[in-house]
């Protein structure tokens, strides 16, 4: 066994390393804003929607929940054509991404509104806010708030995922290492400083979200409430 | 060309799905030995075995599972050892699953009260005999849903061992959907086979939980 590692050989590709991540970094915010926005509709649906909405809701949820992210992706991808709908790798990994992250954003959300004190709604209604002003402006932000660490993990999850999108040639970052090591024939070097890229990007796009969260989402009153 | 009936799809989708399921098992029972493994270190409190397995924790999360994956095909390969794709999924997803495991374990047995450690300190017991007979039981109680939840995860991180090309039902789903040109059907029922998989077990999860009453 002889292990002779030629990481050089990768990194003198920095430049196609760097536009991957970025396209991994776009996705990943066009998911989490696009993902929380459904989360907040469909926990604000499950909760006081309509009841002919409730169950197509928890449906996709739990169709979400229980299939893998790589044949959601594949099944937009590549299954859509035939409805007439094709999309390029990046819209459909994008697509697939928000639909992915906005069903566990919904369980989420679910549970911070759960958990909120009647009594705040109450005193709410009592103030003669409408129902709607109760819940955009009493109830969702500190639901907000106390599920936000959760939130935080799964659009990290989401991020990480996304490693798949590679595979129907959506430039993101693995696909560009694929790309390197396709040339160099280097592939563990290649994966490896990929790997450690997402490790990174994972660190620092969960410190971003716990310091955007209190505040442009939620206020950072509601994160004391 | 040979017509592929409806049946033929779902026959062959079925019949690759029992090495999902065997992978799931595999990864499952193996990722349960090393987390438990990892975990016990992490009980013992000395600050480089918790410091170590904090740093493992980490790295299996914080990275994507595809990479393991190709870092474990790849990996044993540029060491010289030319392993079959089923093994290097095996092994990818037995250390992910191990990570994951030690962590929600950890969890568990940090919310065993203070007080059980320091009653079993006081009966004398020894590090084994308290985590034996004091404090893994308790932790046990509340280990089981979450546990039995993250299942689902793994089944569904067994697909991704289709991409180093593993034959389980994602990658069945593909070769099919190649020989028939239809994707929409094909990976329709790639979906719901996963769906028949993971639901069954995720209320079983959610059922365990209200049991507990961790809720």
């Amino acid at each position: 066994m002889s292990l002779a590692l030629d990481f050089g050989a990768v990194l003198i590709d920095w430049p196609l390393l760097a536009r991957g991540a970025a396209l991994t970094v776009a996705l990943t915010v066009a998911a989490a804003l696009a993902g929380l926005a459904i989360g907040v509709a469909g926990a604000w649906a499950r909760q006081q929607g309509p009841l002919w909405l409730r169950a197509p809701v928890a449906a996709y949820v739990e169709l979400i929940r229980n299939t893998p992210f790589i044949v959601q992706l594949f099944f937009i991808f590549f299954g859509l054509p035939s409805l007439g709908l094709k999309l390029s790798p990046v819209a459909a990994s994008a697509l697939a991404m928000i639909v992915n992250l906005g069903a566990y954003a919904i369980e989420i959300v679910r549970g911070g509104l759960l958990a909120t004190p009647r009594g705040q709604v109450d005193a709410g209604l009592s103030l003669a806010l409408t129902p709607r002003q109760v819940f955009f402006l009493i109830v969702l932000p500190p639901a907000l708030a106390r599920t936000w660490p959760a939130t935080a993990s799964q659009i990290v999850i989401v991020m990480l995922g996304s490693a798949v999108c590679g595979q129907i040639a959506a430039e993101e970052l693995s696909y560009y290492a694929n790309l390197i090591q396709s040339r160099n024939f280097r592939a563990f070097e290649a994966y490896l400083v990929a790997t450690a890229l997402y490790l990174a990007l994972a660190v620092a796009l969960r410190r971003a979200l716990m310091w955007a969260g209190p505040r442009f989402l939620f206020g950072r009153s509601a994160a004391q409430r | 060309m040979v017509d592929f009936t409806l049946w033929d799809i779902v026959r062959n989708l079925l019949l690759a799905a029992r090495w999902t399921v065997l992978l799931s098992l595999v990864a499952f029972a193996g990722g349960g030995l090393v987390g438990l493994a990892l975990l016990v270190l992490r009980l013992t409190r000395r600050p480089l075995a918790v410091r170590l397995v904090g740093g493992y924790v980490q790295l299996f999360q914080g990275t994507p599972l595809l990479m393991q994956l190709f870092l474990a095909y790849f990996g044993l390969a540029a060491l010289g050892l030319n392993v079959p794709a089923w093994f290097a999924a095996a092994l990818a997803l037995t250390l992910y699953t191990s990570a994951f495991l030690a962590e929600i374990w950890r969890g568990c047995v940090d919310a065993v009260p203070r007080g059980q450690w320091d009653a079993a300190d006081a009966l004398g017991l020894g590090f084994a005999q308290k985590l034996r007979y004091v404090v893994l039981p308790q932790a046990l109680r509340s280990g089981t849903p979450p546990t039995v939840g993250f299942l689902v995860q793994v089944v569904k991180g067994t697909a991704l061992a289709s991409v180093i090309g593993f034959i389980e039902l994602t990658k069945a789903g593909q070769m099919i959907v190649n020989a028939t040109f239809q994707p929409f059907v094909v990976y329709a029922w790639v979906a719901l086979l996963y769906f028949a998989l993971c639901f069954p077990i995720s209320l079983a999860s959610r059922a365990l939980e209200r049991r507990t009453g961790a809720h």
